[in-house]
């Protein structure tokens, strides 16, 4: 039968299940099939905390919501097209977000009385008529799957556990998209199981098969491929974003990498991916806790290594002394922090971006450090080598406020040559001997006599004769480095150890704002994961007619030196954060600005649709 | 490839030894010269023969008058010579207390770090740096109480770093709160009514913690503490050292029975390796095996001597150790001092070390270009 294919510019799909239905999986692999079609893409994973939360319920649902396009997209999406629904959990957790009209495919064979009971459907949706103003496609996807996988010598529950892959194969057909990758990733995958295997690809070419035979699907829908800009691109998440930006700040600099790192979600995929990297010289240190997994950075930078510590926000509750030591000593030293819903345990699983005033200001006394944030998944990769650069030039520690929602979405990132990385070892030298002797030398060397340009102190390491000195988080004389009570050696150095992070604002960018008609009087301003959100939102602001500014911060502390310009240029500035206002209050601390401030916290990033709506409210009220 | 990897740290102005990860030389006699210290085989040996003097700093010391910490930090100044390393690569690493002053004090690499976690620090320095000699410098509160964690997990890891924690039974810096160590009922200003909880036994606390080796010696006994340092530098992984430190302003007299010529020599168990123990007025005391595997005191002349323990500081198994860690009760009935336990075991910088070695053999060394464009790719234009 030849169906009739539809072209779309744009399509968002979610796979819905519970966990242990392989939703992440199938997500994952519809993702990487569409970025080698060569469609722009985001993700937006989103699972439950429990590992297995009880089967069938609503806590145990997982979904995995793609965005894709012929154009350059900047978010996940608001509102899926198609919902698969795997189970009546899914069904029900998900069905707010599906507009009428969209396509919704439910696994029939899970929606029995017991299931529905569950979740307290008193009838079945698929038969009550309630779904009339949605495509449903009600199909029995499990049996349908066993059925396809007769004649392969698999149990009944692996043949049942396939289901995900039936549900790809059909979502693959509907699509167009390419399978080889697919195909080639199972091999890899079950290489040792071969009946597995078999059932997998059994599985998937049914789901294919059937939707290119059942009259249930009438048309078949074409994304065309995005223009790109020319290169050679890959999907990257923004964990192993940062993963290869801290290899390769570390390869740019010479300095060998060395993390001290404490499981917590989601932050631990870096200290996993990490620690494949041994043959990059690359020493990973899982430790007893995160004050020791950050101690051991700071003394392996001490020794000359790149320090790196990862984790999420109880986690940097735990670190804050340490990086206080970090700051009073002046080693450098990169604290990533991927944020997630608290406080407390609070959503591990969930995003935020209300770690921003702690990074800022949760330790003792005056204690600043250089605070970065990325905007995108793979804007992780340029924010590490950013971070790392300002933390060996300056000797600081630099935090990187990454969060959930960057950490395991993922979107297209054109691979950039090693040339084109930032030279960071031009950026820094240790002190060496020689400096300290001979005739024209320096007379004597103090450990805390500074670069007059930048303020940093020597970083003279353990191993360099003449050099020797001892450091610690006692206030220190300037120059000499010796402990000193005194009271106005302890008033420079608060204000010396403040200008040398405040002078960092004259070694990077200014903010630049995205105002394409010029006649914008509100300005959006963001910072981290909402840049997608702001963006899209901005969008359809002006495809409606309206005019607005946008800007987001990458640097956060210090803020780059014309920010106070941009807020004065525009009648209102409004903020969208996932937080209840923490940037909102250090602008209007810092430059007296009488900011907007919009907040939703609710683990989930901004809807484009909303935050439009807030724009125009804003531009209607100027 | 402009790339280059991090052995090129010259590049950046690096003109010390370098990260060094190769496999600690063999320790024997050979055309370099006597037997190096077992934890030095990757430091390099100084040029010069070096003095105490050149591990004195300028700083001005200052503990109270009387105070133990004197006794150990000139007993070690003496002792680091011995270790024929250049000044530059010691490095000593302390927490917070009287006792973490001590890095300020001698003219190396040091970092008085914050409370309890000096070894975590110095876990990330060694394991990073094998060309180094790393000590750690901490009390009884430091590493005991807030830094619990961290030092059994650096004995466990078995790190090549030597931990020194002096122990005075009290809270020095603080002005004399009660500490893990101190004995139950101690009346401290924050225990007016007397001390409720049941002191650790540092040493039974390293044995139980999976610790390599394990030794004690006391602030007043030059010779003995030298030795215990000598062979704590012998050891490669982490070293265990529990110094009696005698703090005469909070807690003065604390180790009077081991300290005291008078009762001393009744108290004290002088631990050496392959030698029968005996102990007591003319040595008259033996140590034999009672139920349930502890130990006990026993007149050598009534006593079998089959049934007398010969001290055997490398038996693979703990038991023993822990036995003799037993007898010491907080009213020091029997005090072992010396090294109780000292097995071979790979050090944690080693093996991480060899992980890396062994990946470069097997993939080559690294390359950016291929880790960046790894996984699924796609070519636009
Ligand atoms: C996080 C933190 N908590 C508390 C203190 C206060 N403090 C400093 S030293 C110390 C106890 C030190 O006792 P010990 O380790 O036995 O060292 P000593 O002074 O006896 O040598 C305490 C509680 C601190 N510096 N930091
Ligand atoms: S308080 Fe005690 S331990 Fe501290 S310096 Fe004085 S005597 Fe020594
Ligand atoms: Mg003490």
């Amino acid at each position: 039968m030849t169906k009739q294919v539809q072209q779309r510019d744009r399509v968002i799909i979610r796979f819905a299940g519970d966990s242990g239905d392989g939703m992440q999986l199938a997500g994952d692999r519809f993702t990487q099939e569409t970025a080698s079609f060569g469609n722009d893409l985001s993700t937006l994973p989103n699972f439950p905390a429990e590992i297995r939360a009880p089967a069938g319920t609503l806590p145990g649902v997982s979904s995995f919501q793609l965005h894709f396009a012929d154009h350059d997209i900047l978010t996940p999406g608001d509102a899926p097209d198609v919902l698969v629904a795997m189970n009546p959990a899914a069904l029900k957790a998900n069905f707010d977000d599906v507009p009428r009209g969209a396509d919704i495919i439910a696994n029939t064979d899970e929606f029995t009385k017991r299931n529905l009971a569950k979740v307290g459907y008193a009838e079945n949706p698929l038969e009550d008529g309630s779904l009339s103003a949605y495509q449903l496609h009600a199909l029995p996807i499990t049996s349908m799957t066993v059925k396809a996988l007769v004649g392969c010598e698999v149990s009944r529950k692996d043949a049942e556990r396939a289901k995900n892959m039936f549900a790809l194969g059909l979502l693959s057909w509907l699509y167009s998209r390419p399978v080889e990758g697919t195909m080639k990733f199972l091999t890899s995958k079950f290489a040792t199981k071969p009946e597995i295997l078999k059932a997998n690809i059994a599985a998937f070419q049914a789901g294919w098969n059937f939707g290119e035979t059942t009259e249930a699907f009438s048309v078949q829908y074409e994304v065309k491929p995005a223009t790109l800009a020319p290169g050679l691109y890959r999907n990257i998440t923004g964990n192993s974003a940062l993963t290869l930006g801290l290899v390769a700040a570390s390869r740019r600099s010479g300095l060998p990498l060395f993390l001290g790192s404490y499981p917590i979600t989601p932050a631990s995929d870096i200290l996993h991916e990490l620690s494949k990297l041994k043959r990059f010289g690359v020493r990973t240190f899982q430790a007893e806790d995160e004050i020791s997994g950050v101690g051991a950075a700071l003394g392996a930078s001490f020794g000359g290594s790149l320090g790196v510590t990862t984790t999420s926000g109880p986690g940097m509750c735990l670190k804050a002394e340490t990086i206080g030591l970090a700051a009073s000593v002046e080693l450098p030293l990169i604290i990533c922090d991927i944020q997630r819903a608290g406080p407390s345990t609070g959503m591990p699983t969930k995003t935020e971006q209300a770690d921003l005033l702690m990074a800022l200001y949760g330790r003792n006394g005056e204690s600043p450090v250089a605070i970065l944030a990325p905007a995108t998944p793979a804007d992780c990769f340029d924010t590490a080598i950013e971070a790392v650069r300002i933390a060996v030039k300056y000797r600081t520690p630099v935090i990187i406020l990454s969060d959930g929602y960057l950490a395991n979405g993922s979107e297209p990132w054109q691979i950039p040559t090693v040339d084109s990385l930032a030279k960071l070892r031009d950026e820094f030298k240790f002190a060496i001997s020689n400096e300290y002797s001979g005739a024209d030398a320096a007379p004597e060397f103090l450990p805390f006599q500074r670069d007059p340009q930048t303020l940093a102190r020597p970083w003279a390491i353990p191993g360099t004769p003449g050099l020797e000195h001892r450091i610690g988080g006692i206030e220190k004389a300037d120059g000499a480095g010796t402990i000193s009570y005194d009271p106005d050696n302890h008033d420079k150095m608060v204000r010396l150890r403040q200008a040398k992070i405040d002078g960092i604002a004259a070694d990077i960018p200014p903010i630049e704002v995205d105002d394409p008609d010029g006649n914008a009087r509100v300005l959006v301003l963001g910072w981290g994961s909402t840049y997608g959100s702001i963006g899209a939102a901005a969008r359809r602001v002006r495809l409606a007619g309206g005019s607005v500014a946008q800007a987001h911060l990458r640097h956060l502390c210090p803020f780059p030196a014309n920010l106070g310009d941009v807020l004065l240029a525009y009648d209102k500035v409004l903020v969208p954060e996932i937080n209840l206002g923490q940037l909102a209050l250090l602008l209007r601390g810092r430059y007296l600005t009488d900011v907007i401030s919009y907040n939703r916290v609710r683990g989930l990033p901004f809807r484009a649709a909303e935050l439009a709506g807030v724009i125009q409210d804003v531009i209607a009220n100027v | 490839m402009s790339d280059h990897g991090p052995a090129s740290q010259d590049a950046a102005g690096h003109g010390a030894a370098g990260h060094g990860a190769g496999k600690p030389s063999p320790a024997d006699d050979g055309a370099d010269g006597p037997r190096r210290l077992a934890s030095l085989t990757l430091v390099p040996k100084a040029d010069a023969k070096l003095a105490t003097r050149d591990f004195k700093s300028d700083q001005e010391v200052r503990w109270c008058p009387g105070c133990g910490d004197y006794a150990i930090l000139a007993a070690f100044q003496a002792f680091l010579p011995e270790l024929e390393i250049p000044r530059e690569n010691l490095v000593i690493i302390s927490g917070i207390g009287c006792s973490s002053r001590l890095p300020y004090y001698v003219n190396s690499y040091g970092m008085h770090s914050i409370h309890g976690r000096a070894p975590a620090v110095a876990t990330g320095l060694a394991a990073s740096r094998p060309d180094l000699s790393v000590w750690v410098i901490t009390g009884d509160g430091d590493a005991l109480s807030i830094g619990g964690n961290h030092l059994i997990h650096a004995l466990r890891r078995n790190v090549n770093i030597k931990i020194l924690l002096f122990n005075n039974r009290i809270y020095g810096l603080t002005k004399g709160q009660y500490s893990p160590t101190s004995e139950q009922g101690k009346v401290t200003k924050s225990t007016p009514f007397g001390s409720l909880d049941t002191p650790f036994n540092p040493v039974s606390l390293a044995l139980g913690a999976e610790a390599s080796f394990v030794a004690r010696t006391i602030d007043s006994d030059r010779k003995h503490l030298t030795g215990v340092l000598r062979a704590a530098a012998d050891h490669r992984g982490t070293a265990f050292v529990e110094i009696y430190q005698n703090c005469p302003i909070y807690n003065d007299d604390a180790f009077a029975p081991v300290t005291d010529a008078g009762s001393r020599d009744d108290r004290l168990i002088r631990l050496e390796h392959g030698e029968q123990i005996r102990f007591g007025a003319d040595r008259g005391q033996g140590l034999r095996f009672s139920r349930y595997g502890s130990l006990e005191a026993a007149d050598v002349a009534g006593t079998d001597s089959d049934s007398l323990l010969t001290h055997d500081a490398h038996a693979p198994d703990p038991s023993y150790a822990f036995a003799l860690s037993r007898l010491d009760t907080v009213d020091f009935a029997h005090s072992p001092i010396g090294v109780f336990r000292q097995v071979p075991r790979p050090s944690y910088d080693e093996l991480m070390a060899d992980q890396i070695e062994k990946a470069r053999e097997r993939d080559g060394d690294g390359d950016l270009a291929a880790l960046l464009a790894g996984g699924d790719t796609w070519q636009v234009g």
